[in-house]
């Protein structure tokens, strides 16, 4: 994020213990951003907290898909900031949704937190041995490569059985730490902790994309060329990005599935794949918080549109998508971050 | 023992002969000129010593060490840096983000945690554009930048890690006739804290080459046709013929 | 018949099918540099228009043959009303862009179009079936097959021929072909590159929507055939190389025939077998077969 610092604070506290002058704008403290952004963090989930106890049940239940779903979108964005759009990040969504409906219901492993680990877990394991094969692509031979891995996988859950074949899993419902999940309050809890591990990713997001690798991948985006006579790998950074991606797409699927109580193949199918991808497109590089805004306006569009205008939630959404790139480029996310910082 | 040797360096691109046995060495603190006309061989010397294009035959020793097969990554972090013809830079970033990018690269330890603004390494950074006089610009978006600028810029990043062999490939090239020596001066005068770097630079204009190199190497369809100092080598039968044009058609 | 000549002859019927509906959408690429994901929305809206000329044939007491003519009108209607609107009003505000970025805007296009079609036609299956029993059945040992699936592979033949014999014997193909190899340098030499480009995506459309007049009687036409035909069109087109007519012929013969393999032999690989080998292809031939375009970057 773009703050500007104190400067009696940076003198005060600088990481060197030096004296430094009141340096430029663009000069950081490890310690300073770090505090306050976890301060606004735990202020905006203490707020969705609340907002979600008197919230109707539809809401908070739309709020959590969009947590969940906007995960996966933050992982793409991780991966736009190199340069390349991945169209099958359906594939480790499903990974993340599948492996917690197998652990509930083959292995009777029940509880939440675990169950989301274990989805982001599956998630990476499945995406890193493809990593350093996918970082060599650009363009759309990235997208297209990716899009071929997902429908593998759709082509694969379709008709194994074992995996529930067309239908897939029911999934029932989740214990928390060993408590047993009141009727009452369940949706609410799950809302919690959805919201919860979204809002940690997105601290933890914002840090890498503020870290050296994160401007690194900004370098490769631009010219990879001079990465590399610099020094760095650029296939590493893109390989990198694609696990962390991976792992948001997992843990984004395995909450999904807690709420939702189902998961099934059309999770790795390509245009589930594209919904993410819309989201990302539409949240831009900029700000994590757009992401989740973004993922929001997905749910409701798609939500409200079934219900007062059938057959138009798509139509908006490309009407939407067409004007973004053409007037937004860089996304809802540019029109609250100030040029300067990515 | 010299810094760079090359020997028997050999390149073909089908029928044209773009190193044919060419073989130099160069020791620290050089300030060598490579001269030649457009198709000579000079950037094609540049890439093999840098590690972009693998010679047909022949080897290149760094610093007692043969890298001739090494990937240019390896070969950037053992201490050689190259500029471009054309800046290489990331025109959508500020100059200062340029900077950390190079820096953040030549240290091996890229992280998802270390902020990439903190304070030292900003301050590392502002040193380097301070010494290229490119402080005032920090802030400023690259894609708008002058051509100048961004030739400094190009040749700035290069400096990250005090390298002991910068190569610069056509320095004052798309830079207007009145800004080239202060560009050059600019460049020196920041070099001019690392006396023990070898720097060799691409050139056309013999006034520079005359004005900063101490040696000149001049390539002539591959091979090197001369090796000297500016006052023999420019004055060279081979040269005058093949690179200055001073003696036409005989 | 045997196992072997059964397999054979299901790929052959199917690649045919593969081919008609997937060489419009790598001619449009090859000219046009664009992945058009709403291709396989031109191809429903083929169907859906076909569907509705059949039933007004039906009306006006056409005879039954003539049904093919209808069809066939259903998709130069489709491509008349649509293409040169989508090339016009839409696309050529990107071209020069960022290729992924054209990806995303055909996307768009493609979410507009489902709905689009929805509204036109409803979400009710339409059924087309009576074309499919013009060509009778062929009875070849145990198997029975049906007679119109064979005429989609003279159609295949056909189209193939049509559109390779206009890109390399008229003048008008060899514009393009030369506008295919570099827009700016054809431009420069006079090329009325903004024409080509509208005729290319047109006739792309066109076969598009072809592919899906002729497809309908086959299936029930309704809400999301679009969605599955676009990703095994795009197998296709990226195995046989983006931009190649042989290429998408190559590509429409080797899926067929992996599909007709792994539905008798191992049908839990159906669906998977057609991605696998796109994938593979990515991953050791991203080019494809017949390279057009550069694929890895570093």
């Amino acid at each position: 994020m773009a703050a500007d610092a104190n400067p009696v604070a940076i003198a005060g506290r600088s990481a060197t213990g030096a004296v430094v002058a009141p340096a430029s704008p663009a000069a950081r403290q490890v310690v300073g951003i770090g505090t306050r952004r976890i301060a606004l963090a735990l202020a905006a989930l203490a707020l969705l907290a609340a907002c979600g106890w008197v919230f109707p049940r539809w809401l908070t239940f739309l709020l959590t898909m969009a947590a969940g779903n906007g995960l996966v979108s933050l992982g793409i964005v991780g991966l736009m900031r190199g340069g390349v759009v991945p169209f099958g990040q359906g594939m480790v969504f499903a990974a993340g949704g599948y492996a917690t409906a197998l652990l509930y219901n083959k292995l009777g492993f029940t509880d939440a937190v675990g169950l989301t680990l274990a989805g982001g877990v599956a998630a990476l394991v499945l995406a890193a041995p493809f990593a350093p094969l996918l970082a060599r692509y650009r363009g759309i031979f990235f997208a297209t490569l990716t899009l071929a891995l997902s429908m593998v996988m759709y082509g694969l859950l379709m008709k194994l059985d074992t995996l529930g074949g067309s239908d897939g899993f029911n999934v029932g419902r989740p214990t928390l730490l060993g408590w047993k999940l009141p009727d009452e309050r369940a949706g609410y809890l799950l809302y919690l902790l959805t919201i919860g591990v979204a809002t940690a990713a997105a601290v933890a997001m914002r840090t890498a994309f503020d870290s050296t690798r994160g401007l690194v991948t900004l370098a490769v985006r631009e010219n990879e060329l001079r990465v590399e006579y610099l020094g760095a790998s650029a296939r590493r950074a893109m390989a990198i990005n694609f696990v962390v991606a991976a792992f948001c797409a997992g843990i984004g699927g395995a909450l999904v599935v807690l709420s939702l109580g189902h998961v099934e193949p059309n999770f790795s199918y390509w245009t589930t794949s594209g919904e993410f991808v819309f989201v990302a497109i539409l949240a831009g590089w900029q700000s994590v918080v757009a992401v989740f805004v973004a993922s929001t306006v997905l749910e409701v569009v798609r939500s409200f549109s079934s219900a007062y205008f059938p057959n138009t939630w798509q139509l908006a959404l490309g009407l939407f998508l067409l004007f973004v790139i053409r007037f937004l480029p860089r996304g809802i996310g540019s029109l609250w971050t100030p040029r300067r910082h990515h | 023992m010299s810094l760079l040797v090359a020997e028997g360096l050999n390149k073909r691109f089908g029928a044209v002969v773009a190193a044919g046995d060419v073989a130099v060495a160069f020791d620290a603190g050089e300030r060598v000129s490579l001269i030649g006309s457009n198709g000579a061989g000079k950037t094609t010397f540049v890439n093999m010593i840098t590690g972009y294009l693998k010679p047909d035959a022949g080897r290149i020793v760094f610093d007692g060490r043969d890298i001739t097969a090494l990937a240019p990554r390896a070969i950037t972090h053992l201490g050689v840096a190259r500029s471009f013809q054309i800046p290489q830079l990331y025109g959508d970033l500020s100059v200062l983000d340029n900077m950390l990018v190079a820096n953040a690269c030549h240290d091996e330890s890229l992280s998802l945690r270390l902020p990439a603004h903190r304070p030292d390494a900003v301050e590392r950074a502002e040193r380097l554009l301070e010494r290229f006089r490119l402080l005032d610009h920090r802030n400023r978006r690259v894609a708008g930048l002058a051509g100048g600028v961004r030739k400094l810029l190009d040749i700035a990043m290069a400096l990250t890690g005090s390298p002991r062999l910068l190569l610069l490939d056509e320095p004052t090239s798309g830079v207007s006739a009145d800004e080239k020596f202060p560009l050059m001066d600019t460049v020196m005068a920041a070099l001019g804290h690392d006396d023990a770097t070898c720097v060799l630079f691409v050139e056309h204009d013999m006034e520079v080459v005359g004005r900063y190199a101490s040696r000149v190497v001049a390539f002539y369809a591959g091979r090197v046709v001369a090796d000297g100092a500016p006052g023999e080598a420019l004055a060279a039968d081979a040269v005058r013929r093949y690179v200055t044009g001073e003696l036409l058609a005989e | 018949m045997n196992a072997v000549a059964t397999i054979l002859v299901d790929g052959l019927t199917y690649a045919s099918w593969l081919f008609i509906v997937a060489v419009g959408l790598t001619l449009v690429f090859g000219v046009l540099k664009i992945l058009n994901i709403a291709h396989g929305s031109f191809y429903a809206l083929g169907a859906y228009a076909a569907a509705s000329f059949v039933a007004w044939a039906a009306t006006l007491k056409w005879a039954p043959a003539w049904s093919l003519v209808a069809m066939l009108l259903a998709a130069a209607v489709v491509a008349a009303a649509t293409a040169p609107l989508t090339e016009r009003g839409l696309l050529r505000f990107f071209y020069g862009r960022d290729e992924v970025l054209l990806v995303l805007v055909t996307y768009a296009l493609f979410l507009i179009l489902e709905d689009v079609t929805k509204l036109v036609w409803g979400a009710n299956p339409y059924y087309v079936s009576e074309p499919y029993g013009l060509f009778g059945n062929l009875n070849l040992g145990v198997q029975t097959w049906v007679g119109y699936d064979f005429a989609l592979v003279a159609l295949a033949l056909v189209v193939g021929g049509a559109v390779w014999w206009g890109l390399n014997r008229t003048r008008a193909g060899k514009i393009t072909l030369a506008v295919i190899h570099s827009a700016e340098v054809a431009a420069s030499m006079g090329v009325n590159v903004s024409r080509v480009y509208i005729a290319a995506f047109s006739i792309g459309i066109f076969l598009a929507a072809l592919g899906g007049a002729f497809t309908a009687p086959m299936i029930s036409v309704q809400p999301g055939i679009s969605v599955s035909v676009i990703v095994v069109s795009f197998a296709v087109v990226i195995i046989g190389g983006l931009g190649s007519i042989e290429g998408a012929a190559i590509g429409a013969l080797i899926v067929g025939l992996a599909r007709s393999f792994a539905v008798h032999v191992a049908p839990v690989a159906e669906l998977f077998s057609i991605y696998i080998v796109m994938a593979v292809v990515l991953m050791f031939r991203p080019e494809g077969l017949f390279q057009r375009t550069q694929a890895r970057k570093i």
